[in-house]
């Protein structure tokens, strides 16, 4: 690189900003990586949520997920988990289908259920805790 | 790119079938394999937090269809892919970390994560159906 006979195509700036051909760099890795860690942390609450519920009546349940501290985590469970889970199912439908059309339908409908997903979940969420 | 007609039939780079199965291999397919399980898996807790937020007797359906013999073991087997999935992730930050890339450690690494989910998923069931009871 700082071979002074070699000139180098890339400009400097694209040197700087590391995002290489493709405009994104390592970023799709990385924020695999911060969400797994951040799934981790939040799945212990998830369990403890999930099993203080387990086999409790609709009263009890929404009385439990309307607690901000419950509500909050569970926001955060949901925003964090369809993360991972649109990162990894695009990279399972980048290995396994190698036809063009097909790959880009199927990771925009990745994209389409995870969002779905989250919303629906948080939509249901915020309307037990603010709207009864 | 991909589906562009090839002018000439390049060899492929050999895949799944051409090695011997590994322990670890397995466990990284099966690390996957729960991975897009979970993510059919969330729908089911999507469901429950909407039928919360529905009508009393929407709660009550997914109550009696978590509660039957169907609904526990597809919640025991969500369980279970949770947790290995969960632990093949530290096993991964390991890795991330340059750690526990030796022969022996590998394959240790890779059965304390199956029998962790093995046994966790075991333990969390026995407490849940305690505390029910």
């Amino acid at each position: 690189m700082s071979d002074s006979t070699h000139t180098p195509m890339r400009t400097p700036l694209g040197r700087v900003r590391g995002l290489g051909a493709s405009r994104s760099g390592t970023e799709h890795f990385f924020l695999q990586r911060v969400t797994a860690l951040a799934n981790l942390l939040l799945m212990i609450a998830f369990i403890c949520i999930v099993i203080r519920l387990a086999g409790a009546g609709y009263a009890e349940a929404r009385a439990v997920l309307g607690q901000p501290l419950v509500a909050i985590i569970i926001l955060l469970t949901l925003l964090s988990v369809c993360t991972h889970m649109r990162l990894g199912m695009q990279v399972v439908i980048e290995d396994y289908v190698h036809t063009e059309g097909l790959k880009v339908l199927l990771i925009i409908g990745n994209t389409f259920f995870t969002t779905a997903i989250a919303l629906a979940g948080a939509f249901a969420v915020l309307k037990i805790s603010l709207g009864g | 790119m991909a589906d562009s007609p090839s002018r000439v039939a390049r060899p492929l780079s050999p895949h799944l079938q051409i090695y011997r199965p590994l322990f670890t291999m397995m466990m990284s397919i099966v690390h996957r394999i729960t991975g897009i399980g979970l993510y059919f898996g969330m729908v089911l807790f999507v469901w429950w937090l909407l039928a919360a937020a529905s009508t009393a007797s929407a709660y009550a359906t997914f109550s009696w269809l978590a509660g039957s013999f169907i609904g526990m073991l597809v919640l025991f087997g969500l369980t279970w892919a949770l947790l290995h999935h969960a632990l093949g992730g530290i096993r991964h930050f390991l890795w991330d970390f340059i750690h526990g890339f030796g022969p022996n450690e590998r394959v240790l690494l890779a059965k304390a994560t199956l029998a962790g989910s093995v046994v966790l998923t075991i333990v969390l069931w026995a407490i849940g159906l305690a505390l029910k009871a």
